[in-house]
C-alpha cells in the first residue's frame, strides 16, 4: 500500500501507525504523530488504521526560535 | 510569574540556526537562560544530538508553533508538542504574513482560544495591538509576547512609544518581548521600560562568537532589570545642573 509520509510516497505493509513506527524503526516515545492533519496522541497510535493514500505526518524535537 | 512558574533569568533563548550544537549548548550556559525555544520538524534530519542538549541544559522547554499560517495548523502543532516534549506550555505564533513573518491576529485569537480551553499555557506572538492583547487576556492567555521587530531582522524596539502604552495598560500581565532584537543594548531598553523578559535568538546564534554574544545578552537584561527596578530618572528637555552652585567661587 502507498501512503504519503511527510510529504513524500511509501510503499508500507503497515496498517497502523504503531506498525508503520516500527517499520521505520523509529523509537515511539521520540515522535509526535498526525494522520490527515489532525494530532494522533501515542495510546491511539493502535486502534489508528492507514489506508492507502494516508497523509501521515511524523514529528521529532528540533531546534527552534 | 509566567503561569505560576518562577525564574530568576529573565532571558528566554532560542536554539535554531547556530554554528554547532556544542556552540548552541555552551551559548545556552553562558546566556543564564532558564527557558529555551524549540520546535518540532519532520523525522529525519539527526535530532539525536539536539535532544541530548535539551535534556542536559536543565531549561524548561517552549515549544514554538513556527511556520504555521492557520490556527488549525497551530492548534494540531501544539498537541502534537505537548506530547512530545511533555510540557502544557506553547508559544504559540500563527504568521499572517511573509515577508513581514507578522503575526496574524485573527487566527492567533481563534487557536488561543481553543488551546487554553484544552489545558495549554499559551505564550502568544502578538503585535503591540493592545486590542488583540485583550482579546488573547479573554482567551485565556496569562501572558503576551509582542514583538520587538519582524522576527530575524535585528531592527530592535521598532514600536518604542506602542510598546510604551502595552506596558502602561497590561500592568499586571507578563509581558515578554520577543523577536527583532539584534543587540544587547536593545534588551536592555525593554528591561529598562518594564517588560518581564525578552526571546531572542538570531542576535545570539549569528553572531561572531555565539556564547560571548549570549553572555552580553545575559548581563544586557539583568542590567536593564535591576535599572527598571531602581527607578530610572525622569527626562528633562533643558540641563540640570549637577553639581551644586552654591559655595562656588568668584573668580571673573
Amino acid at each position: 500500500m502507498r501512503i504519503d509520509l511527510n510529504g513524500k510516497p511509501l510503499t508500507t505493509r503497515a496498517t497502523t501507525l504503531t506498525q508503520l513506527l516500527a517499520e521505520l524503526d523509529l523509537d515511539a516515545a521520540s515522535v509526535a504523530t498526525a494522520l490527515e492533519g489532525v494530532f494522533v496522541p501515542r495510546s491511539r497510535r493502535d486502534q489508528t488504521r492507514l489506508t492507502a493514500g494516508a497523509k501521515v505526518e511524523v514529528l521529532t524535537p528540533m531546534e527552534g526560535g | 510569574m509566567f503561569y505560576q512558574t518562577h525564574l530568576t533569568s529573565r532571558l528566554m533563548l532560542g536554539t535554531a540556526q547556530y554554528p554547532s550544537p556544542a556552540v548552541l549548548q555552551d551559548a545556552i550556559a553562558a546566556s543564564g537562560a532558564q527557558v529555551i525555544t524549540v520546535s518540532l520538524r519532520r523525522e529525519g534530519a539527526d535530532g539525536g544530538a539536539f535532544r541530548d542538549i535539551i535534556a542536559q541544559c536543565g531549561c524548561r522547554v517552549l515549544p514554538n508553533t513556527a511556520g504555521c499560517h492557520t490556527a488549525r495548523e497551530a492548534i494540531t502543532t501544539a498537541h502534537m508538542a505537548r506530547e512530545l516534549f511533555g510540557t502544557t506550555w506553547i508559544k504559540l505564533e500563527v504568521i499572517g504574513h511573509a515577508d513581514t513573518l507578522q503575526p496574524d491576529p485573527f487566527a492567533l485569537v481563534e487557536a488561543a482560544r481553543a488551546l487554553c480551553a484544552d489545558g495549554f499555557e499559551v505564550f502568544p506572538y502578538t503585535t503591540e495591538d493592545l486590542i488583540v492583547g485583550e482579546k488573547l487576556i479573554e482567551a485565556g492567555c496569562k501572558v503576551l509576547m509582542p514583538w520587538g521587530a519582524p522576527i530575524g531582522s535585528g531592527q530592535g524596539l521598532r514600536n518604542r512609544d506602542a510598546l510604551r502604552t502595552m506596558r502602561a495598560h497590561f500592568r499586571d500581565v507578563p509581558l515578554v518581548i520577543d523577536a527583532g532584537l539584534g543587540a544587547p543594548s536593545q534588551a536592555a531598553a525593554a528591561m529598562e521600560m518594564g517588560f518581564d523578559a525578552v526571546l531572542l535568538n538570531t542576535a545570539v546564534a549569528k553572531a561572531r562568537d555565539p556564547i560571548a554574544m549570549a553572555a552580553a545578552f545575559g548581563q544586557a537584561v539583568t542590567a536593564g532589570r535591576m535599572a527598571f527596578d531602581a527607578g530610572l530618572m525622569p527626562r528633562r528637555d533643558m540641563a540640570v545642573a549637577s553639581t551644586p552652585i552654591f559655595g562656588m567661587a568668584e573668580l571673573a
